[in-house]
């Protein structure tokens, strides 16, 4: 008996050592099994929502499926790519025209998605371009930059291109503000000669069409942020700025010094109200709308002229200042519409204001002061609560549409979790590193999907293999569906991460088009029978009409080409099924090559410097005969009596 | 209306659905189509899901050497119809007919059609299968590629599945339907 007690004891022991000897689990990891099953998406499956992720410097804007991080599609935006000869084809330059002339890049920041209703519809996307101001709409049943729109008297779009509840406007706030109009004056007399234009684009709700409804001249400082209201607040605009200060130097320093900048409250509906009233100025404005003709497909530029502008202290109830420690960068209003939350980045407390108490405000005149005609509320009648020492350099919230809110601070590096209602924090978790925007699906809409969250990093450091001293980019994703969150996965992306919008899938995937019927393609120049195929001769203009089909070219022997011809080859796919792109490149081509999709023609200039025969070839694997799917061309001097002629035998 | 003639009108009606319904399917599957690809051979057209099938099929084909296939070149797909039509009338006609075996001759038209059908569509697979352009890209020494009649094999990456549709069995049907009144209708004759 007393043995067998002996021997139970002893195994217990044993046990308890087993146990205790296990290495405490590391802060902050997690079961890696566990976790991969949760972003793991079985080969040949779907995922669960589209990620559209800003590219930042890169100019572009990039897909990727959520949760597993994969990447699908970069869209060329407002930076040339010669891999889909975006900005190269003679289709797609007119894309990136301004008034400055041709730009082959911008700084992409901030994707939205069209809504109805104030939820994400899947229609359209929305990106702002910084550094020369100007707004791109893309198509989501093609994944195509449809119409970029430049924006006059801006100096840096940042604060665009966010979205109203019905897609009624995209807003266009500028960073920097400059005279307006311009004019060659000291830069030491800002205070006196500069402003800051927040402009309102509306969107045909038919096309998409966008169009520079009106500006609103507002005192010069830097509109960093926007955000549009919702549901009772929804015909109020939202703008942060920073620099009330109106410092033109060192602005680390001297733009930094106030306790409290601003949040611009807008109201739109009262903007139209004016504009109806004809109480707007017509100022000359230069600026340049591009489209792509969906039809012709190929994109057209229109120059405009004129813009109408609302100045604040001749529309009273226009705009008012919401006082928000301390250079406030996000402005952000939860799925009620009623909590806008200022992400003041130097302030160590947040605050939110409340939007009853606002209207209130406004309505019993708690202004403190008054700034070229814009009322200043007072700031604790506005204010709903201050969520007390949740980090450092808060810079952006998103909402789950459970009454929690999720904020990202970039110098504390992390994500914290809090109540929207009681300001009590919740949850944080690190992230890897300094974290600027974060994106949850339909997390800054009406009714989020607040499975997942995702962080965009600015740092990565030692988070992946290195590649020299340029590292990756990288977002993180979380799990938000439990009360703590967790993080599932690091993904290295395209360019700066800047911003995000995510959608379920189901929204999207099934508009999207698998290929363009060549019975409505009415390109000027398509051919949509094989034997229409031909080479034409104006001047020293050379136009070649070139059908790409499985395995050929036709024609794919030409003569008669001199050199100092500009030649253009129009190049038809004439394919008619799902996925059979077909590439086009020339020996010697300057520009790019051309990735042509089934049904869709697209033109490339090509000079001939020299004479001699050159090779043409297909650049997509479009089939089991790819290789041989290429060509020649004869360039002839030049004064030369060489007949044109083409074949294909 | 008396069994025998009930049936009749059965199998006339099982006729009509060939005018509503492809007669066979053929689908090819291979793993870059995921869905397949199927043709539908109807009494009239051959035609794909959509409008593009054949065009996609023919630029498959032509790798191969096999002839485009072009529906219009097809002269079955003119006089088929009038034929059925013609049996389907002549059908209408027997049931006057006091004729004790008026409806074996019914019946026996109906599978001459039958027999013609299957033998015709054979030939033609036949010669899309076996008549390739000595140029073509590829050339499997040995290899033809004509379709099965019914059931499946593969062809090079492709295989080849062949059934018939609702308009193949509405003619089986008919066939079974036109047996069943003959026999009903023999009956009913000696009882009169």
């Amino acid at each position: 008996m007393r043995l067998k007690h002996l021997l139970l004891l002893m195994s217990a022991c044993l046990i308890g050592i087993t146990f205790s000897c296990k290495p405490p689990s590391e802060k902050g990891k997690i079961s890696t099994t566990d976790v991969a099953s949760r972003v793991y998406v079985k080969p040949g499956e779907y995922d669960e929502f589209y990620a559209i992720i800003s590219g930042g410097f890169s100019g572009q804007l990039s897909i990727y499926g959520l949760p597993s991080g994969r990447l699908l599609r970069v869209i060329p935006v407002f930076s040339q790519d010669p891999e889909k000869a975006y900005g190269y084809s003679e289709e797609t330059k007119p894309m990136l025209n301004t008034s400055f002339g041709f730009i082959p890049w911008d700084d992409s920041h901030h994707p939205e998605l069209s809504m109805t209703d104030g939820v994400p519809d899947g229609r359209w996307v929305f990106i702002n371009g910084n550094n020369t101001p100007r707004i791109a709409r893309i198509d989501l049943t093609t994944f195509e930059t449809a119409e970029i729109i430049e924006i006059p008297n801006s100096g840096g779009n940042h604060s665009s291109p966010f979205i109203t509840e019905n897609s009624e406007y995209v807003v266009a706030g500028t960073r920097f503000s400059v005279p307006i109009p311009q004019k060659d004056i000291p830069i030491n007399t800002y205070k006196e000669n500069f402003k800051g234009a927040l402009s309102f684009i509306s969107i045909d709700p038919k096309d998409g069409e966008m169009d520079v409804a009106f500006q609103i001249l507002m005192p010069g400082y830097d509109y960093d942020l926007a955000h549009a209201g919702k549901g009772k607040s929804r015909d109020w605009v939202f703008f942060t700025c920073y620099n009330s200060e109106q410092e033109h130097s060192l602005l680390e320093v001297n733009a930094s010094q106030k306790d409290k900048d601003f949040i611009a409250a807008i109201n739109w509906k009262k903007a139209e109200e004016y504009l109806k009233q004809g109480k707007f100025k017509t100022m000359p404005a230069e600026y340049l709308r591009n489209y792509h003709d969906d039809e012709k497909q190929m994109a057209f530029s229109e120059r405009k002229s004129s813009v109408k502008v609302l100045i604040p202290s001749d529309c009273p109830d226009l705009v008012y200042y919401l006082p928000t420690p301390k250079s406030p960068h996000g402005v952000d209003v939860d799925p009620t519409g009623e909590y806008i939350v200022g992400n003041g980045k130097l302030s160590s407390d947040m605050s939110v204001h409340s939007f009853t108490k606002m209207m209130e405000a406004i309505k019993n005149k708690e202004f403190e002061t008054t700034i070229d005609g814009i009322p200043v509320l007072k700031y604790d009648k506005i204010l709903s609560g201050i969520v007390k020492q949740p980090g450092l350099g808060p810079l952006h919230t998103e909402f789950d549409g459970r009454g929690n809110a999720y904020t990202t601070f970039f110098i504390s590096s992390e994500v914290v979790k809090w109540d929207v209602k009681t300001k009590e924090i919740l949850d944080r978790q690190p992230c890897y590193y300094s974290v600027g925007h974060l994106m949850i699906p339909g997390g800054d809409s009406k009714k989020p999907w607040g499975k997942y969250l995702v962080a965009m990093n600015k740092i990565t450091k030692d988070r992946y293999l290195p590649t020299g001293p340029e590292l990756t980019q990288s977002a993180q994703l979380y799990d938000i569906s439990g009360d703590k969150m967790e993080l599932l996965l690091d993904f290295p992306t395209i360019g700066e991460p800047h911003y995000a919008q995510g959608i379920p899938a189901n929204l999207i995937e099934p508009n999207s088009v698998k290929y363009y019927k060549l019975e409505d393609n009415h390109h000027p120049h398509v051919i949509r029978k094989e034997n229409e195929a031909r080479v034409e001769r104006k001047g020293k203009e050379v136009h070649v009409y070139l059908g790409a089909i499985r395995s050929h070219f036709a024609p794919d022997n030409i003569e008669g080409i001199k050199v100092g011809d500009k030649v253009y080859f129009h190049v038809t796919n004439l394919e008619q099924d799902w996925d059979v792109p077909h590439g086009f490149s020339v020996m010697g081509a300057r520009n790019s090559e051309l990735l042509i999709m089934p049904g869709q023609t697209e033109s490339l200039l090509w000079e001939p410097m020299r004479p001699g025969i050159f090779p043409f070839y297909c650049t997509d694997f479009c089939s089991a005969l790819h290789q041989e799917m290429q060509g020649y061309i004869r360039v002839s001097p030049k004064n030369s009596k060489t007949k044109l002629k083409w074949s294909l035998d | 209306m008396k069994k025998g003639k009930l049936f009749i009108a059965l199998s006339i009606i099982c006729l009509g659905l060939l005018f509503v319904f492809p007669l066979w399917k053929i689908t090819l599957e291979a793993p870059q189509y995921p869905r397949g690809i199927s043709l539908y051979i109807w009494i009239s057209k051959i035609a794909g899901e959509n409008q593009n099938t054949l065009k996609n099929i023919n630029i498959l084909n032509h790798y191969i050497g096999m002839k485009p296939i072009v529906p219009e070149s097809i002269p079955e797909f003119k006089y088929l119809p009038y034929v059925i039509v013609g049996i389907m009338l002549i059908g209408i006609g027997c049931m006057f007919s006091k004729w004790r075996h008026i409806f074996l001759v019914f019946a026996a038209l109906i599978i001459v059609f039958c027999i013609f059908g299957f033998v015709d569509f054979y030939l033609w697979e036949y010669n899309y299968g076996h008549n390739l352009d000595p140029h073509a890209p590829i050339k499997v020494p040995g290899m033809a590629y004509q379709p099965p009649l019914i059931g499946s094999k593969y062809l090079l990456n492709f295989k080849a599945i062949s059934l018939p549709h609702v308009g193949g069995y509405g003619l089986g049907l008919a066939v079974l339907f036109s047996l069943l009144g003959y026999r009903y209708d023999l009956k009913e004759k000696k009882h009169a």
